[in-house]
């Protein structure tokens, strides 16, 4: 369904069957859509849906393998970055492409510079771009180096640096990634502003409440796909919440209902977690947790909201800014906290959401991607001094554990990198789970892996948390969540927004957490 | 995204470093053409020199042996992730620590206690001096590069300064320390050998430190590979992440990785000084860091791939001594024309002729397939 | 202290100065690009012996000039090629320039010479000698004549040239559009790229200034400082530009400091020996000798300031798409 918006006839930007494939991956698939001449529409879906492939292809990036673009009602083939600029394009990335050093003129004038010599040139572009800050209320001080400037105005900038360039249709990628609530209030109103001056405004994203607010139409994008093009006013927060998570192979729930021991002692207790990321933006505001002996707790939400962080923070990896924790009977403060080592010595064991960055080294045979974090074991000391590892060991060892997990193939010698990414997944299952934790820390633990290899993991993660594991799930696959966990925490923007045992959890209530703001208690009238 | 090269391993380790080689030689063998000699002649002469002899052999032994103790330094830094290019003030401190112990202690000890002294004293030295460019890198993120090429010209200083005003003995021209106790002296195979009853055995400066550089290749592939600290030490070269994710401090494996290094270019001193000169010096390093470097990107970081590279420039320095005695025109300085060459090939340029082997590959996986 | 001294410190320093200055502009165009240079020292050497050899066999200065200069060109774009185009290792590819030039120089010295590595000497016509020559000596009792003549006007033209050039990198840096480019270039090269510019031509763009100074550098060793190449004659001074680079935080006019500073110890250094300095006793030749190495290392340590590098330098651009 396309939005019409009065007085324009052609959309500014059609899609049609947009394709693209990055060798096994179809990032876009069959993908059509119309954006209204003059209106603000987002794109939004999950990490790994598409969005960010199409809009490089749109903006000339890539190449699409098939279908066809036009623009303001013109076909339009689009090569490269200076092609889509002509056609009056803009794009705002997400990592913002400025040099820190340089002044904000200068950032804008780079590529564009009217003349060789810049005295003259800088003139003539600081007179254009002070009328242009005029016309458009975006202010930002021009001769300030852009390290310094604060994020809002450096978003500020980079929509300038398009407009500078007569952009007409401006692409936007998560802008709201880094602003703070008040910057974000700057930016929609600015946007507001470019829209009633005649501009285009693609809006991608994945925070849904600043799609209501904002957009007149939206299309939601899942696996590749486009699931829906709708007008605002005929959707709401959930139903786009609903239309994201959406329905993949169902794995259900199995085995008889699992009773959580709710009187025993917390295996992991966190209080208060607080951590700014670098740029000052919160990504825990504030979250409280328990897992207790022999439960599966699961972390629900769009991801970008903080669970990364809450993993992170929980297995030692980074010190949160404020906040306590408890763990196999020691405390933790913020100014000392827990580092990687300890935390496996108390018998928490850590799959990582990036298994490339963090789960193994990819250079090294996979004997030696299977004792990582566990090299310093007493058990594989060796001669002499103990400063040696009992190599016979670790090889029989990791034989072992791809017997039991079916990692193929079934060679310990083979390089990490070789592996398929649902194999190396079950590697590093193995090697967490072959040391008996207490506590098992898991993210996204079936991302990129085959269908088979997802039930095994799951069996393997139900099968700990009967032996009285604590097992915490962040994982953005809603269906993985809905079939494992006991208890589900939704996290939005840093907070935990609610808690439900798993018999009250239905899709619309946790998409509706999804988008909620503020503490659990403060949405129950709870002081904070 | 880049797509990844597809070259399998027997080609990314074997074919395309011997193919920069053969390039490197190549070009080397254009610049023989062109200074007016045959690099046939040339070739030919360089391997009868090196090993033609017995006296040829012995001397490319004791230049390989110094070469296997500064790869074996530049090796270990590599895989922790960092490039040492401070090895010829590492080997220069090295000597430095052998002498003042040997001149300190040599009348008083006999060889079996004063030699274990002295590569003891020629290792901690060369770490001392690594070890503050590394702590440098870990703790205050100063390149590593640059403080190491600063070190190298402090150490010539410094050494430089103790020898013109403390080591000299007094009313001696010439810049070097006194003499050491025989019990100071590295034992030289030749020397070995006559006492067994080889009167023939023919005289060169190769002595006992060559066990201990191969001693030190079997210690350093240990460490490297079969010891939890190298497999630490590996993991933060590798994927500094991961390793943060394992509970191994970055830090301290740099540091750890730098002090190992330099303790091993500082083994260069004991073939030099101890082995050789008797005596400290003023320049007995004489590049051998930066062969060092050559050696290490030749032999792809490994032991065994050292020792063979550290041949191989042993062979390219001793025939090269000879060659110059037969063709003019040829010196020393050809030897480290080649030597700049390999680096050039084998190091920087190493991957500019990997895509052309990769669709050779590929190429030719099609028509065995298609 | 009198006016002679003063004088004759003034000249020398300016006069040591001055491959420092070519140097560091040079490994300063690199460098704000992104590119790391250690090979300044093999760039300076082999365009010496080019100099030194294009003018003794041609008997022309221009020639020797040009010599040096393409020499130097050469070598940056080889540089250049494996690291730029082929994502090689930058301080690998520097120090490989840096070996080959020390070997290379002496063998086809030797070879077209025959004097051992040396290049004849070239006759005083065909160097380059001080634009003014009434000022080659300090006159006692004169302070003008000595410092400001002999100190300041006694050079010949590189020496000015290299002051000049300062200025001419910095207003290139700040005043035009390829200079800005090439700043950006160097910290954030995925953003000239977005911007629609080509990495690759600044970088190699960057790299042919950094040849042209490297070969005036070499020209000055044979043409004006020597008469003649003698083996390894750059001692260690491409470095000094480094370390005298990196002193002066990547900036033209910091790091013209910086080598005026060093070459003021340089020419200090010789003067100092054998004088005893009150409290202190006798300086050792090689502390003054180690004093711009160890001042660097203190710089990087963080304890003199702080030295931020490019942001981009060192790492290879690979389009990330």
């Amino acid at each position: 369904m396309t939005a019409s918006s009065s007085g324009t006839n052609s959309p500014a930007v059609r899609l049609r069957r947009i394709s693209k494939r990055f060798g096994a991956v179809q990032a876009n698939r069959e993908v059509s859509f119309d954006v209204a001449a003059g209106s603000v529409h987002g794109i939004v879906g999950e990490n790994g849906a598409g969005k960010s492939t199409l809009m490089s292809i749109l903006y000339g990036y890539y190449h699409a393998d098939a279908g066809e673009i036009e623009v303001m009602g013109q076909p339009a083939r689009i090569a490269n970055a200076q092609q889509a600029m002509a056609l009056g394009l803009g794009m705002v990335h997400q990592h913002f492409m400025l040099v820190d050093s340089l002044s904000a003129l200068d950032n804008v004038m780079l590529g564009a510079e009217p003349g060789f010599f810049l005295t003259r040139a800088k003139q003539r572009v600081r007179e254009r771009l002070e009328a242009l800050m005029q016309q458009t209320g975006l202010h930002v001080r021009l001769d300030a180096e852009v390290g310094s400037l604060p994020v809002g105005e450096m978003q500020r900038l980079e929509i300038l640096k398009t407009l500078y360039r007569g952009a007409r249709i401006l692409i936007l990628d998560e802008p709201t990634a880094v602003l703070t609530p008040q910057e974000t209030e700057q930016l929609f109103g600015t946007l507001r502003g470019l829209k009633a001056q005649g501009c285009t405004i693609l809006l991608i994203t994945h925070k849904l409440k600043e799609v209501m607010a904002l957009c007149d139409a939206v299309t939601v994008m899942r696996a590749g796909q486009v699931v829906q093009t709708t007008p605002i006013a005929e959707t709401s927060e959930a139903a786009l919440a609903e239309a994201m998570v959406g329905r993949k192979v169902s794995l259900g729930r199995t085995g008889a209902e699992h009773k959580t021991d709710a009187a025993a002692a917390p295996l992991l207790e966190a209080r208060g977690l607080r951590l700014r990321n670098r740029l000052g933006v919160p990504a825990l505001a504030g979250v409280d947790l328990r897992l207790l002996p022999g439960e599966i707790v699961g972390v629900a939400g769009v991801s970008g909201n903080g669970q990364s962080e809450l993993l992170e923070v929980l297995a030692g990896m980074r010190a949160p800014d404020q906040g306590r924790l408890s763990l196999g009977g020691r405390e933790f403060e913020a100014g000392a906290w827990l580092d990687p080592a300890l935390a496996r010595a108390l018998r928490l064991a850590h799959v990582p959401e990036d298994r490339h960055l963090h789960g193994m080294v990819l250079n090294f045979p996979a004997w030696e991607s299977a004792v990582l974090g566990y090299q310093d074991l007493d058990v594989y000391r060796a001669a002499p001094l103990g400063l040696g590892l009992k190599q016979g060991l670790m090889r029989e060892q990791t034989a072992g554990m791809m017997e039991r997990f079916d990692v193929r193939p079934r060679q310990p010698e083979l390089r990490s990198s070789k592996f398929s990414g649902g194999n190396q997944q079950k590697l590093i299952m193995a090697r967490e789970l072959a040391q008996a934790p207490r506590v098992l820390l898991v993210g996204q633990p079936t991302r990129g892996v085959d269908i088979g290899a997802i039930e095994f993991i799951h069996a393997q993660l139900r099968g700990l948390r009967d032996a009285g594991c604590a097992v915490l799930l962040v994982s953005s696959e809603l269906d993985e969540i809905l079939a494992l966990a006991d208890r589900v925490l939704v996290m939005n923007a840093g907070h935990v927004t609610g808690e439900l045992p798993i018999a009250e959890c239905t899709e619309t209530r946790l998409g509706l957490l999804m988008a909620a703001q503020g503490r659990a208690q403060e949405q129950e009238g709870h002081p904070a | 995204m880049s797509q990844p090269l597809a070259l399998p391993r027997w080609m990314d380790l074997g074919l395309l470093p011997a193919w920069n080689l053969l390039v490197a030689i190549a070009v080397s063998g254009l610049v023989v053409l062109a200074i007016g000699a045959s690099p046939a002649q040339v070739f030919w002469a360089l391997l009868q020199g090196a090993l033609g002899s017995g006296r040829g052999l012995g001397y490319t032994l004791y230049y390989a042996t110094t070469f296997i103790f500064s790869g074996l330094a530049v090796a270990v830094a590599i895989h922790a992730g960092l490039f040492n290019i401070g090895g010829e003030g590492q080997a220069s401190l090295g000597g430095l620590g052998a002498a003042l112990v040997s001149l300190w202690l040599g009348h008083s000890l006999p060889a079996v206690l004063m030699l274990p002294l002295a590569v003891l004293a020629a290792a901690l030295f060369g770490m001392a001096w690594a070890v503050v460019p590394g702590y440098l890198q870990a703790w205050r993120g100063s390149h590593v590069v640059i403080t190491t090429i600063m070190f190298n010209f402090l150490a010539a200083s410094l050494n430089s300064y103790l020898l013109v005003n403390w080591l000299r003995p007094a009313g001696s021209m010439s810049v070097e320390s006194a003499e050491f106790a025989d019990s100071a002296r590295m034992p030289a195979l030749h020397q070995l050998m006559q006492s067994w009853g080889f009167e023939d055995w023919p005289s060169s400066p190769l002595n006992l430190s060559l066990l201990l550089a191969l001693l030190a290749c079997v210690a350093v592939y240990w460490f490297l590979w079969k010891s939890s600290a190298g497999y630490a030490l590996r993991a933060v070269g590798a994927n500094p992440q991961a390793a943060h994710y394992a509970g191994i401090r970055p830090r301290w494996q740099i540091l750890l990785a730098m002090g190992l290094s330099g303790a091993l270019a500082g083994l260069v001193g004991v073939n030099e000084i101890s082995g050789v000169q008797g005596k400290l010096t003023l320049d007995f390093v004489a590049g051998a860091g930066f062969t060092g470097i050559a050696v290490s990107l030749m032999g792809r970081n490994h032991p065994l791939g050292i020792v063979l590279a550290s041949l191989l420039f042993g062979v390219l320095y001793q025939g090269g001594v000879e060659v110059s005695f037969d063709v003019p025109g040829f010196s020393r300085d050809m030897v480290v024309t080649v030597q700049g060459l390999i680096v050039l090939f084998a190091g920087a340029m190493a991957m500019v002729s990997a895509p052309a082997f990769a669709r050779l590959y590929a190429w030719t996986q099609e028509r065995r397939h298609g | 202290m009198d006016e002679l001294m003063i004088a004759s410190v003034l000249a020398s320093t300016l006069r040591v100065s001055t491959p420092l200055l070519f140097c560091a502009m040079a490994g300063l165009l690199s460098e704000r690009s992104g590119v790391v240079d250690i090979g300044l020292e093999g760039k300076m050497l082999f365009a010496a012996f080019a100099a030194a050899a294009a003018t003794a066999a041609t008997h022309s200065t221009a020639l020797g000039l040009l010599a040096a200069i393409a020499v130097a060109c050469v070598l940056s774009l080889l540089h250049g090629f494996a690291c730029v185009s082929h994502q090689g290792d930058q301080v690998v590819s520097g120090v490989a320039i840096n070996m080959v030039a020390a070997g290379l120089t002496v063998v086809l010295g030797t070879a077209w010479f025959a004097q051992g590595g040396h290049t004849p000497t070239i006759d005083d016509s065909l160097r380059l000698s001080g634009l003014w020559p009434q000022f080659s000596e300090p006159v006692a009792g004169h302070w003008a004549a000595s410092v400001l003549g002999h100190g300041l006007l006694s050079h010949n033209a590189l020496v000015y040239l290299a002051f000049a050039l300062v200025g001419g990198v910095s207003f290139f840096l700040s005043r035009t559009r390829p200079g800005l480019r090439l700043r950006a270039v160097g910290e954030n090269p995925a953003m000239v790229d977005a911007a629609g510019v080509s990495v690759l031509r600044l970088r190699y763009m960057a790299l042919l200034g950094n040849g042209l100074l490297c070969g005036l550098a070499g020209a000055y060793l044979t043409l004006a400082q020597n008469a003649s190449f003698t083996p390894n004659m750059s001692a260690g001074r491409g470095f000094i530009a480094l370390a005298a680079l990196i002193f002066g935080k990547w900036k033209p006019l910091p790091a013209l400091w910086a080598c005026l500073l060093f070459g003021f110890l340089d020419a200090v250094s010789i003067r100092l020996q054998g004088v005893s300095l009150p409290g202190v006793g006798e300086v050792p030749v090689q502390l003054i000798q180690a004093l711009p190495y160890a001042l660097t290392v203190l710089l990087l340590a963080g304890f003199v300031g702080q030295a931020l590098a490019p942001k981009a330098l060192g790492q290879p651009y690979v389009k990330e798409r």
